[in-house]
């Protein structure tokens, strides 16, 4: 059958391969097809106006007029602006203390999901839910939670008998900070303790057995096998955290809006209020772009958290 | 390392659930009482703050207005007589429905186009490698890690210009700038644990560049679809601060916008009807991930470790 078959049909006229042909099977001219749909997105609504948001910061644009050059008069006005510098602040002790806080109750949660369990896979499904609903409206239910006259943890406190007056959680700068600080972490931690979950789950049982053999404590066992094969994982998951804490927007805008007296602005709060409530665009954008620093300085340890994750398994760069 | 991806592609959750079976190996060591101290407790613990608020939501949602703010003659920790009045009132009193539909309508497309995009650039990435393609898949990363909130000033005058204002058009085209980079970057690594054998068949057979991705890669790489479909679309409900930027009218808003800007009032009563409000946004997604939730953490663990 198969020797008879050149025979049994004529060969095929052989046809001149022209240059569409080659092109047709081009692996840059394809390339570029394939990429297109993505890389028009990604010009078009982000590259752009990343760009744009870095000139309309030296310009003096406002909302619904088109600004003209004026240098840095937006940075030397931040600069000389306490409220600018108060955000700052907060921006770094809201994501400090909630990274710090998120990655330790995080590791322990993790930890303790890696134990043999019952309905393990059902707790882990639980666990996930507040990194499920929307911020926006965990958010409010916290508003709900932290009311100044009926707030369930107040009353809780009071039928204990632990306080007397009501906490006036969102009134008060240092509460108002604690609490929107503690609705972070809440959302939080669930992604942190997943996904070091997952990262625990590749560390094989049998250095543990190994460790114990030899008489390490559990401390030791954590300290020596655990942390050391968990730290790539760390560092990428603690970038994530530290980049999505330190540009948080939704909790902070529900709950507080940045007040009391500005104790509770974000810089990415205190952008929106100047350009967008306010209607200075060139200012907003300043502030905006002032934090792109801080966002270089966690992808560069995103990066070289991800390559010595390559070498610490010894596996290629594919 | 083939064997390795072989058997990945076969159990996309074998990251979670690859070595789940060996973990009893020392447990014996540990009696009931000091497990109930050192695991059960605390855990037990953390579950209830991380359950709590969404109790306390459902509760005041259903709780009439009169119990609603007086915790002396009931119980604040549970009620006897709920009530729907507060759902009927948001369901049928207030635009919710229509908010919903659009956060539904904008979630769908938004994720559909990312997902066509993500598709189209993850193969050509990992397989047609054409020159620069490492460049372009660092490029992709590095869009990843820029976040709305930096951006959402400079875009508002770019959808602007684009006579996009106001529209759903400016968050169905704009809400993809979030997603693609997460769901190529995700699609990469469900495309490499595809034999490349596979596709040198096809090849072989005379089949193109696009037979062989609809034909051949797609359905091959459908739990790494499902996985950034689910993500795709809960980033997407999620989203907050373009949605509040863009749009201005009521009826165009979406779910999380309108619940904080068009819902909350003066009322000192308008704790029932919120809380409802928050609860029903909330359901859609709990539900699709209660269906898919293995899709989900292979989708938030593998963007993290591919």
């Amino acid at each position: 059958m198969s020797i008879a078959a050149p025979t049994a049909k004529p060969a095929r006229e052989i046809r001149e391969i022209t240059a569409w042909d080659r092109l047709k099977v081009n692996k840059n001219w394809l390339g570029a097809w394939f990429m297109l749909p993505a890389a028009a997105f990604l010009i078009l609504f982000l590259a752009y106006p990343l760009g744009l948001g870095v000139w309309l910061s030296f310009t003096d644009a406002r909302l619904g007029r088109d600004g003209v050059f004026v240098g840095v008069e937006n940075y030397i006005y931040l600069w000389e602006d306490s409220v600018f510098w108060l955000s700052v602040f907060n921006t770094i002790l809201y994501t400090g203390v909630a990274s710090i806080i998120k990655f330790a109750i995080g590791l322990y949660l993790a930890l303790l999901l890696n134990e043999n369990l019952p309905f393990k896979a059902i707790i882990r499904a639980i666990v996930l839910i507040p990194f499920i609903v929307p911020t926006v409206l965990s958010a409010i239910a916290f508003w709900w939670l932290f009311d100044p006259q009926f707030s369930i943890i107040s009353w809780s406190l009071k039928q204990m008998g632990l306080i007397t007056q009501n906490i006036d959680f969102l009134g008060d700068v240092w509460n108002a900070r604690w609490s929107v600080i503690f609705a972070n972490i809440w959302r939080g931690v669930p992604f942190v303790a997943i996904t070091l979950l997952a990262g625990l789950q590749t560390v094989s049982p049998s250095l543990y057995e190994a460790a114990t053999i030899d008489g390490a404590s559990t401390w030791q066992r954590f300290r020596f096998i655990t942390y050391p094969l968990l730290t790539p994982i760390i560092a990428v998951v603690m970038t994530f955290s530290v980049l999505f804490t330190f540009t948080d927007f939704q909790l902070i805008w529900v709950m507080t809006r940045g007040g009391p007296v500005n104790a509770t602005h974000l810089m990415a709060t205190l952008s929106y209020q100047r350009a967008i409530m306010s209607g200075y665009l060139g200012e907003g954008a300043a502030i905006s772009t002032a934090m792109i620093p801080f966002l270089l300085a966690a992808i560069m340890v995103s990066w070289f958290g991800l390559q010595r994750r390559k070498w610490q398994q010894g596996g290629d760069n594919d | 390392m083939t064997d390795a991806l072989a058997q990945k592609a076969g159990d996309p959750r074998g990251t979670l659930a690859g070595t789940a079976d060996h973990s009893e190996g020392m447990s014996y060591l540990h009696s009931l009482p000091r497990r109930l101290v050192t695991l059960y407790l605390p855990l037990g613990l953390i579950l209830v703050v991380l359950l709590f608020p969404f109790y306390w939501m459902a509760l005041t949602s259903v709780k009439p207005d009169a119990q609603l703010l007086d915790m002396d003659t009931y119980s604040p920790f549970w009620t006897w007589s709920p009530t729907l009045k507060h759902i009927t009132k948001l369901l049928f009193e207030t635009e919710y429905p229509v908010w919903l539909w659009n956060t539904m309508l904008v979630a769908t497309c938004a994720t559909a186009l990312s997902i066509f995009a993500s598709v189209l650039a993850a193969y050509a990435l990992v397989r047609l490698r054409f020159k620069g393609s490492t460049v372009a898949g660092g490029l992709i990363f590095l869009a990843y890690l820029v976040p709305p909130s930096i951006l959402f000033i400079p875009l508002s005058t770019v959808v602007f210009q684009y006579g996009l204002f106001d529209t759903p058009f400016a968050l169905i085209l704009t809400y993809p700038t979030i997603l693609i980079p997460f769901s190529t970057w995700l699609l990469m690594g469900y495309f490499k644990t595809i034999p490349f054998e596979l596709e040198e068949c096809a090849l072989m057979d005379g089949a193109s560049r696009w037979q062989i991705l609809v034909k051949i890669i797609l359905p091959l790489a459908v739990p790494g679809l499902i996985s950034a479909f689910i993500f795709c679309f809960t980033l997407c409900w999620n989203e907050f601060i373009y949605a509040l930027t863009f749009i201005s009218t009521t009826s165009y808003k979406t779910v999380p916008v309108a619940i904080v800007t068009a819902l909350v009032d003066g009322d000192v009563y308008r704790w029932g009807s919120l809380m409802a409000g928050a609860m029903i946004g909330s359901l859609p997604l709990v539900v699709l991930y209660a269906f898919f939730v293995e899709h989900y953490v292979s989708a938030m663990t593998g963007a993290v470790k591919e």
